[in-house]
């Protein structure tokens, strides 16, 4: 049998180089695509874990709660406990640095405490010889840096708006900012064993500079000897305020891996349509190979091949595809890799892992599991050729008449198993998420994918009467061929249908998104000027005084101050967060359900939750909601669900006096200025600039903070219009193979066509018509399953991994485009890839008759 | 109808191999000649040639009055649709067209009207005996009845020209009488010169010419084939 195999069945791959090498680029783009999208991620998320892994240091448990902080006063409660040998305190500070875009984060530290539980958080003081040295840890305007942050906080920043900002180090003093004033700490040496951009500072320190005094990020805890983590939580548990949670240090990394899931599984869904459209083209191209080898299979079977060797002999050549096409998709996919860490580091675009600068790991599991899924991809694609060529009676085969149907491919439309496939589809709507996976919403693309390619000869039979014959008879033939064959059309169509459908959904998905974040943005965005100290968890905040500068700027005729905090609904939860500022009619509140009214007979006060939170918590209008406030745990009532497209785990909003009677809290993260009538906005904005200083606070007009965050919007989804361009290129190469091999096999009737007076560009006419009405057939089947994936992809897989709703928007005239675009290119490709075919001699293509 | 004058044409190779030189050849309206010869005396060439399907080295083909060998390719396309007809020997017929598509497929070239092409293909089905069958698909026939559907389809748009390479090589001795007695009437009825290429004497002989392709030239053997 190898003997035979290379010689019969692999030596063919090469005879037909080009069906081979197109089929060979679409599984090695499927397998790149898939695997760069699981190495990027899993170096993020590894680089993310060391990180954790340093600041945990040797710590058994940690205690955690709200970003902003908790009380320190539980910390002696714990440290005294006999369950805990060492606990070390923390405070974690995400400094703003005055002008610039990028922040710092400063670990404010109990210098004893870290030498036991810590020790890669250790300083080293540049002068560590003399006694300054020996105490610069101690001293209150000491700061120690990383390698990583040392450089770049020494190099000026290109900021997004074209502008350079200075460096956030300048002669040996690091220049932070805390509420609207900057200070600069002396940068007094660095952290040996530290990886990333971090700084570490004396605890005490950090709370005076910061203004917290008295609060505490993070306690780890390394517990006493023969003490289990879990026993530790049982006993310490009970001692916890409300919004405090124990941890092991591992489940901050899972927490992020969890957080970041459903769009990683969004992304290997796409590369997995990717390679199914790999398959599609190694199924085209091995069903037209079967066919114009047909004759050759017979005289085997006669000589005496086994049917059983003929099978194994036939997938062995898709096998070979596969593993071809892995090996090369396996370095591409590292490449892709590499070169996706050198320009957006590990992020991929959706902002989980912004700022990392992961390593590039080769994992041998990794790397067998997607080179068997190329030779999967490889061998699935073969199956059926291989299986019909195997069933074929080798008499039949050899007879005279059955070279006519030479190159026709056999394969049937299923209606029945298709029909089938859309109820199965429909049911898989129904299923609820699996830890957090639409695993049957993918199920169900997965469905229609697969019944839009079986019934597309059904499709075909009843929209050709529609199209009509024409008067051209290249028309006449191309129509008068797909009527007769519809199911060739599954064999050049079945690529197009996959990349269309997946095209098309995603286009429709994008645009109904990208419609509904621009009326949720002209929403949320209702006043006419936007100051902002820093994000919600860096050091720049408004307070009191700095409401009443901006009040006295001129101009100004009201400000809304939000104040958003983030905490821990559950221990289980991730953080969630809590909006507090003024609620007044529907100012700003985008509702979905319930109205703004506060209840008037509620006895406790009103929050408004985001669809996240009414999701995750499984909670409506009307039911109670728990939060932990200044301490405690407060009770609010659901007055109204609105939609938030920026807090993906849920947020509720609460008024500004509520908040403020609950907590005592009085920082502002955003004040929303309306100006009086007339006076200019602009001035406005240079007014407050001045009033404050242009680097410590960021001033913006409603269009330019809209205007940013569709550009965010749209790079995030940049990385999935890369993978759709390339499901396209291999729909068209499917296109190509098919093409080219149709043209192969019909040698001897555009010969006879030429001898009754077709020119060679008649024949090329007919090819490209073919073609195009192939590819069209398939476009509209792609369109169809598209709308329907589109329609799964909105109101299942977007609810279930993100729980956001969202209107739907058809972008007609795109889709439209594309369709004819794709047709004519199709077309296009459809008469390069048959040119050969056109070139042949007329005589030559009939020669056995003549 | 058809003469072929001085015909010259040397196979390329090393060295070039002389295969027509000085070929003469006469057809007219409603004649039909048959030319025999051993294998690669060229036979099959001489009808490409005449067809403009391969360039000639030297000599004039002229069809109707009309010089075709100066001809380019896409000229010499437009021309074959109305003036040349053509039966091959594995017919050629087109399996996902139906039968009176495939004999109406010349006339779709030509741009006749989709109603008078199919009467005109229905016509001539019904003369050849295939009349209930127009809709048919080529698949349900046998050899012998693809071979007149071919035979309709190389006639049905009146050709000055019918050119012929062993028409009845796929068929029985029966078949084949039935199939040529066939064609060769029609190409009388209609006027048409045919050109008929058969290493079969016996075919040869109902022509109403024999001529023998050998040494670069034809030779009449009309009553001696």
């Amino acid at each position: 049998m190898s003997a035979l195999l290379g010689r019969l069945f692999l030596a063919s791959l090469l005879r037909r180089r080009l069906a081979t090498a197109l089929s060979l680029l679409a599984i090695a783009l499927g397998v790149a695509l898939g695997l760069a999208v699981q190495l990027i991620h899993a170096a993020a998320l590894d680089e993310f874990g060391r990180g954790m892994r340093l600041i945990a240091g040797e710590a058994d448990l940690q205690l955690i709660g709200p970003r902003e902080g908790f009380d320190e006063s539980i910390y002696p409660v714990l440290a005294l406990r006999p369950e805990v040998a060492e606990a070390s305190p923390l405070l974690v500070v995400e400094a703003r640095l005055p002008g610039r875009e990028d922040s710092l984060e400063i670990l404010g530290v109990d210098l004893f405490r870290i030498a036991r539980v810590q020790p890669g958080l250790l300083p080293l003081a540049s002068r560590a010889g003399d006694e300054d040295g020996r105490f610069a840890a101690l001293q209150p305007h000491n700061v120690f840096l990383s390698a990583e942050a040392r450089t770049r906080l020494g190099e000026p920043q290109l900021r997004s708006d074209g502008q350079s900002a200075p460096p956030a180090i300048r002669e040996g003093m690091l220049w932070v900012q805390s509420g609207v004033r900057s200070f600069a700490l002396q940068v007094a040496g660095e952290l040996p064993g530290a990886t990333g951009r971090l700084a570490v500072m004396d605890l005490g320190a950090a709370q005076q500079h910061f203004d917290r005094v008295g609060v505490l990020s993070r306690i780890d805890l390394k517990l006493a000897e023969g003490v289990s983590p879990d026993a530790a939580r049982m006993a310490l548990a009970p001692l916890l305020p409300p919004g405090l949670a124990l941890r092991v240090p591992e489940a901050a990394a899972s927490e992020v891996g969890a957080l970041s899931r459903a769009y990683r599984v969004n992304l290997t869904m796409l590369a997995a349509i990717a390679l199914i459209t790999g398959g599609f083209l190694v199924f085209s191209t091995q069903l037209l190979s079967v066919a114009r080898r047909r004759r050759e299979f017979a005289l085997l079977r006669a000589l005496g091949l086994e049917r059983r060797e003929l099978l194994r002999g036939l997938l062995a050549e898709g096998a070979v595809v596969g593993l071809a096409g892995g090996v090369l998709g396996v370095v591409l996919g590292h490449g892709l890799a590499m070169a996706a860490f050198q320009m957006v580091g590990g992020d991929l675009g959706a902002g989980f892992f912004r700022g990392t600068r992961p390593q590039l790991h080769f994992d041998g599991m990794l790397i067998v599991g997607y080179l068997f899924l190329g030779v999967a991809a490889g061998v699935a694609g073969t199956w059926l050729p291989a299986r019909e060529a195997s069933r074929v009676a080798p008499a039949r085969a050899l007879k005279a008449g059955e070279a006519a149907h030479a190159g026709l491919p056999q394969a049937r439309g299923r209606p029945a198993v298709g029909l089938s496939l859309l109820a199965l589809a429909a049911m898989a709507c129904l299923m609820p998420p699996v830890e957090g996976i639409p695993v049957g919403g993918y199920a169900a693309v997965a469905c229609l994918l697969t019944a839009a390619v079986l019934l597309l000869p059904q499709l075909a039979r009843a929209l050709l009467p529609l199209l009509g014959r024409g008067q051209g008879v290249s028309w006449r033939l191309a129509h008068a061929r797909l009527s007769a064959t519809p199911a060739q059309a599954v064999v050049a169509g079945a690529g197009v249908i996959a990349s269309v459908a997946l095209a098309s959904a995603m286009a429709i998905m994008v645009s109904s998104f990208r419609v509904s974040v621009d009326d949720w943005l002209t929403q949320v965005l209702p006043a006419d000027l936007y100051v902002r100290a820093s994000s919600s968890s860096g050091s720049g905040y408004l307070d009191d005084a700095a409401l009443a500068r901006i009040a006295s700027v001129p101009g100004v005729a009201s400000v809304d101050t939000t104040r958003l905090v983030n905490l821990r609904v559950s221990d289980e939860e991730p953080l969630f967060s809590v909006l507090a500022r003024p609620v007044r009619g529907n100012w700003g509140l985008p509702l979905i359900a319930g109205s703004t009214a506060r209840p008037a007979a509620s006895d406790v006060p009103p929050a408004w939750i985001s669809e996240a939170a009414a999701d995750r918590l499984r909670i409506g209008v009307g039911d109670r909601l728990r939060l932990p406030l200044g301490g405690q745990m407060r009770e609010f009532v659901v007055a109204g669900i609105w939609r938030d497209y920026a807090r993906q785990h849920g947020a509720a909003l609460i008024a500004s006096e509520d908040y403020v009677a609950l907590t005592g809290d009085r920082r502002i993260n955003d004040a929303a200025i309306e100006v009086t009538p007339g006076a200019a906005v602009g001035q406005v904005a240079a007014a407050l600039r001045a009033a404050f200083g242009a680097e410590h606070v960021t001033i913006a007009l409603p269009g330019e903070i809209r205007a940013i965050s569709l550009e965010i919007f749209d790079r995030t989804f940049l990385i999935t219009y890369l993978m759709e361009a390339v499901t396209i290129m291999i729909g068209l190469f499917g296109v190509a193979t098919t093409s080219a091999a149709l043209a192969t096999t019909r040698e001897g009737e555009f010969g006879m066509l030429r001898h009754l007076g077709f020119t060679r560009s008649d024949v090329g006419r007919l090819i490209a018509m073919e073609g195009a009405l192939t590819t069209g057939l398939g476009v509209v089947s792609g369109l169809l399953a598209g709308g329907a994936i589109a329609w799964i992809l909105i109101e299942i897989i977007n609810r279930q991994s993100f729980h956001w709703s969202m209107e739907l928007a058809v972008p007609w005239a795109a889709l439209a485009s594309f369709a004819i675009g794709l047709v004519l290119l199709a077309a296009l490709v459809a008469r390069l890839a048959g040119a050969r075919a056109m070139r042949r001699s007329a005589v030559l293509a009939v020669k056995a008759d003549w | 109808m058809l003469s072929v004058q001085s015909l010259r044409k040397t196979l390329p190779g090393a060295p070039p191999r002389p295969l027509f030189d000085d070929l003469m050849l006469e057809v007219a309206e409603g004649e039909c000649v048959a030319i025999v010869g051993e294998s690669g005396t060229g036979k099959s060439t001489l009808l490409n040639c005449i067809a403009g399907l391969e360039p000639v080295d030297g000599g004039r083909i002229v069809i109707g009055g009309q010089r075709i060998d100066d001809l380019d390719d896409d000229a010499l396309a437009r021309l074959r649709r109305g003036a040349f007809g053509f039966v091959f020997q594995a017919f050629h017929i087109l399996p996902h067209l139906s039968l009176v598509q495939n004999v109406a497929l010349p006339l779709w070239l030509l741009k006749v009207a989709e109603t008078e092409a199919r009467v005109k293909a229905r016509e001539l089905l019904v003369r050849i005996g295939l009349g209930e069958r127009a809709d048919d698909a080529p698949h349900t026939l046998s050899g012998g009845e693809l071979q007149r559907v071919a035979i309709a389809r190389a006639l049905v748009h009146a050709p000055r020209v019918v050119l012929a390479d062993e028409p009845t090589g796929n068929l029985d001795p029966g078949r084949a009488t039935e199939v040529l007695d066939l064609l060769l009437a029609q190409i009388r009825e209609q006027g048409a010169a045919g050109v008929l290429v058969t290493h079969s004497r016996a075919a040869a002989r109902r022509a109403d010419r024999v001529l023998e392709l050998a040494a670069g030239g034809l030779v009449d053997i009309t009553g001696r084939a």
